[in-house]
């Protein structure tokens, strides 16, 4: 399990990597233009490590990719995606995920998300793509959805979610400093953490 | 003695905090830097902030100034990372960093203690510029 989650964590960091200008063009239009640049720098560490690295559990990977990405991203994207994959990593076991791991999961990681921004959803960041995704996999546990569904649902939500964001006006973050003037643009981190769940998804569903 | 950590997203700017705060001092007072990224870029550097916290005395209290959004959030981070002892005797001054900074240097070095020199720093009238 630990090889495909290293392998799983490899491709997001090439799907960062590739994104790393369109990321940080969403980033100069309302932030500080670097969101792309910053991730970029994380990722790229990351992929040495994880290359030059052998691993025991899933949890080693997140832990590390948690702490990689704390200690060399330089903006608010480190700590928070950082304290993300470090709570996923006290969670997550070695054993098949089913829906019921997976929403615990993305439960873990928007509560690191939220203690450390203390955002809430509809302030035009991460968080709303992430939250729809994760009441997306709620809501097919309830419905005893089978796995692949419930993954496209989620899917789904987070890209509606990360859409959403384009009429919404920063509260929170460098972009909140624009007051009125944010609206209009998709938020960089919302899309961020959609290329993020999608690489997951699309990865694990082959 | 109370000790000041600044911590920006520029270097400069935390440099010239610490030369404009160290102008103030009354007597010997530790002021620490954590600017930028620490390969030039801006931005914050949390395992350079835990450095600091983890090298500066600690006995009487540190005091710290960050500018924006992750300056603040990987202090936070890295302020949970220390013992609980630590914890309880560093804080994170609702200040501007410039004002602050530089009224914490004259504070900590008159002897106050770290509720002290944060009750100094924390008052509106030090955003006043109108009626100085």
């Amino acid at each position: 399990m630990a090889n495909k989650t290293k392998e799983l964590f490899l491709k997001t960091a090439d799907v960062i990597i590739e994104n790393k200008n369109y990321l940080t063009e969403l980033d100069a239009a309302i932030g500080d233009g670097d969101h792309g640049v910053n991730l970029a720098r994380g990722f790229k560490k990351l992929k040495d490590k994880l290359e030059n690295g052998s691993f025991e559990s899933r949890s080693e990977v997140f832990k590390l990719t948690a702490m990689t990405l704390i200690s060399n991203v330089g903006g608010a994207s480190g700590p928070l995606y950082g304290t993300a994959f470090l709570n996923i990593s006290k969670v997550i076991a070695d054993s098949r995920l089913d829906l019921e791991d997976l929403v615990e999961i993305s439960e873990e990681a928007i509560a690191g998300i939220q203690k450390r921004g203390r955002a809430e959803a509809g302030e035009k960041t991460m968080l709303d793509t992430l939250i729809p995704a994760s009441e997306s996999l709620k809501e097919s546990r309830d419905n005893n959805l089978d796995l692949d569904t419930a993954l496209k649902n989620c899917l789904q939500a987070a890209a509606a979610g990360m859409e959403n964001t384009i009429e919404m006006q920063a509260t929170k973050g460098r972009a909140s400093y624009l007051g009125e003037r944010s609206i209009g643009h998709q938020d960089p981190g919302a899309t961020s953490s959609y290329l993020i769940i999608e690489t997951f998804i699309k990865n694990s569903l082959k | 003695m109370v000790n000041i950590l600044i911590i920006s997203h520029s270097e400069k700017i935390a440099e010239g905090t610490k030369e404009l705060a160290e102008e103030m001092k009354q007597a010997e007072v530790d002021i620490q830097v954590a600017g930028g990224t620490g390969d030039g870029q801006m931005g914050t550097d949390a395992d350079l902030i835990e450095k600091k916290l983890k090298s500066m005395d600690c006995q009487d209290g540190i005091v710290v100034l960050a500018d924006l959004g992750s300056a603040v959030m990987s202090f936070n981070m890295v302020k949970e990372w220390l013992s609980e002892d630590k914890q309880k005797k560093i804080k994170l001054a609702n200040a501007p960093i410039v004002e602050g900074a530089v009224l914490a240097a004259v504070e900590a070095s008159l002897g106050k203690n770290l509720e002290e020199v944060l009750a100094a720093i924390e008052k509106k009238s030090i955003l006043n510029k109108n009626n100085l």
